[in-house]
């Protein structure tokens, strides 16, 4: 049977299922409160590959150098080569290896990514205490240090999604599902 | 062994002792038989019970990848050798988390939905428990479950701190489905982004389908609140998915027209493949099994009847059969299934063993309703890059040496 035939079967199974718990002759309950758009600009800080969300501000990686040095080198080391934690550079042209290195650089298909990732959750001791324009300038620091934009070009919401990452092409995606082998 | 012979030596002197009282009649000196406790007024109640003194050696076993430089990076695994029946208990339940456990404050707590929808809605957590509700049993998986048994020398720990990213709990919420009808689905709609309020953010796209399907949200866990490890106040649960997927402390789902790509479904939990490529968006978790007693480290005491006993789960649904090998995988019989007729949820295996005292190479292997067959670990290992390490689901081996040691090896 496909996945969505079974997905298809498992809707009415729950459908059913529910209707034991919640009376036809009642209305579904709703509590969700009315939110301003204002609010959730606040929340919404998730960066799909296009772009959109994107907030204003820009850096280069020579500005992206302080953040680093300041934010980040205790833990992924000078330049990205990483120890403790995961290695931010290197590896380009590794990943069909016996030892592939997976970085930002080698491995991650959108830019887009590593901006929305450290805005949310970098530094790990620090979280969501950097300045977008940092965030800029320190995404712009680990691209250049991979070898992917010079020292100056400048990272904001138009040109950061356009950075073409090595990687690109490098996945399979598996849904709808796909048979192994 | 020990403990069998001081059973017996035991009954010996309960047997001879009833023979000398039935002699000498009521008036003896000899006290009643008794052990220490049977003596002395026990212990009071406790709000909140806790395991016996003595089995307080059971807990999760830890992976923490980057020390303590990051304590809540990494995972604490359920230890499944020392576990029985199907549900695990809340205190071990595995934790697989980023950065840590967040404090979270449920009056503070808000999940918004919004994006493609008609109406952007924001709940409280109070707002939340008014739903009805339903109650499932579901496993939870990490994909990052048994990378532990990919290192190039099999490692020589227990069965949990290999394997114990594997769980199972009665949930009980309400269908995700009821939020997203109420904040009214746009057409263009196909994914939903899902986000935690820990601070890592920890956030993953899922498909609309399955959103719509049976995702649950989850208030409660073994009939008490999600504890704070596990998500509390609120967790999504995929039922059968990369337990990943389940974010945990969630706070925001967006729905979107298409993938997210976040860190957590580019860079990890991917499938790293020999040519260099990598699958992506494998959700669903494969079939699997293994035996947790006897498991490695283990140590068999006497020769003769021992059960062989573990569990077995698939994210495609039931569990149809599972089959042990005593010899490596050359003969298998069918062991008998508690859970059986449950979903994607752990089953109970069992198979009765008589061990001569030779050697033996153990191995279980589970097949789903779909016909899904658990694969051998050198297929599985082809198949992927050498540093892959999500969704392992291949066939783990214990080898038993004629001392009874039990010894974790690849065959
Ligand atoms: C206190 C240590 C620490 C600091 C400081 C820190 N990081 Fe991290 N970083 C980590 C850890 C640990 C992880 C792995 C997180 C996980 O397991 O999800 C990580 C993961 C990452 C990743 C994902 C790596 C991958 O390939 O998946 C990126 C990118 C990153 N950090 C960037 C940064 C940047 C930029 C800064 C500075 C603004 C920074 N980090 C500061 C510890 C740190």
């Amino acid at each position: 049977m496909s996945t969505r035939s079974r997905i298809a079967i498992g809707t009415v199974l729950t459908l059913v299922a529910c209707a034991t718990a919640q009376r036809a002759d009642q209305p579904a309950p709703r509590y969700g409160e009315p939110v301003s758009a204002a609010e959730l600009a606040r929340w919404d800080i998730s960066i799909p590959p296009g772009g959109a969300g994107l907030p204003a501000g820009s850096g280069t990686a020579r500005e992206g150098l302080k953040v680093y040095e300041q934010h980040c080198l205790a833990c992924h080391g000078a330049k990205g080569v990483g120890k403790p934690a995961d290695a931010l550079a290197g590896g380009i042209g590794s990943l069909a290896t016996k030892t592939p290195l997976r970085t930002v650089g080698s491995y991650w298909p959108y830019s887009t990514t590593l901006f929305d990732y450290v805005r949310r959750a970098m530094p790990l001791n620090n979280p969501l205490s950097l300045s977008d324009a940092d965030v800029y300038a320190v995404s712009a620091y680990v691209l250049f240090l991979n070898g992917i934009i010079a020292e100056d070009t400048v990272m904001n919401a138009q040109t950061l999604p356009q950075v073409k990452m090595p990687n690109r092409e490098g996945f399979i995606s598996d849904w709808p599902p796909r048979p192994r082998n | 062994m020990k403990d069998r012979r001081l059973f017996l030596r035991r009954s010996a002197a309960v047997v001879s002792g009833a023979v000398a009282a039935a002699l000498v009649g009521r008036a003896s000196a000899e006290p009643l038989a008794g052990e220490p406790w049977e003596r002395v007024y026990g212990a009071g109640f406790t709000r909140y019970g806790q395991p016996s003194r003595f089995e307080q050696p059971v807990g999760r076993h830890f992976g923490q990848p980057y020390g303590e430089l990051a304590p809540g990076s990494g995972a604490a695994l359920s230890p499944i050798e020392a576990l029985e029946g199907i549900i695990t208990p809340n205190p071990v339940h595995f934790i697989r988390s980023h950065s840590g456990t967040p404090d979270i404050d449920p009056k503070a707590h808000r999940l918004y939905i919004h994006g493609l929808v008609d109406r952007p809605l924001r709940f409280s957590v109070d707002a939340l428990l008014h739903y009805p509700r339903i109650t499932r049993t579901y496993f939870l998986e990490c994909s990052g479950n048994s990378s532990r048994a990919l290192t190039p020398q099999p490692a020589q720990v227990p069965a949990g701190a290999m394997h114990g990213n594997i769980s199972c709990a009665e949930w009980t919420g309400f269908p995700l489905r009821m939020l997203l009808e109420e904040a009214g689905v746009r057409p263009q709609a196909k994914w939903i982004l899902a986000e935690g309020a820990d601070s890592a953010h920890m956030s993953r796209s899922v498909p609309l389908e399955k959103a719509l399907d049976d995702a649950v949200i989850a208030l409660y866990q073994n009939g008490e609140r999600l504890r704070p490890e596990q998500g509390y106040p609120l967790r999504l649960l995929l039922p059968g998915w990369e337990g990943n997927m389940s974010v945990k402390w969630l706070r925001r789902i967006k729905l979107t027209d298409e993938p997210t790509h976040t860190k957590d479904e580019t860079s990890k939990y991917t499938d790293a493949l020999p040519d260099g490529r990598a699958l992506q968006f494998t959700f669903e978790m494969g079939v699997k099994s293994v035996i947790t007693r006897p498991s490695s480290t283990m140590q068999l005491a006497e020769r003769g009847f021992q059960e062989i006993s573990g569990i077995a789960w698939s994210g495609a649904g039931r569990v149809r059969r599972v089959e042990v090998s005593t010899d490596g995988g050359k003969t298998w019989a069918e062991a008998a299934l508690t859970g059986a007729e449950r979903p994607r949820a752990l089953v109970r295996f069992r198979y009765p063993w008589q061990w001569n005292g030779g050697t033996a190479l153990l191995q279980s292997r589970a097949i789903d309703e779909k016909g899904n067959v658990q694969p051998v670990r050198r297929d599985w290992v082809a198949r992927y890059a050498p540093d892959a390490r999500f969704h392992n689901n291949s066939i783990v081996s214990w080898a038993v040496e004629t001392d009874g040691r039990v010894k974790h090896v690849y065959a």
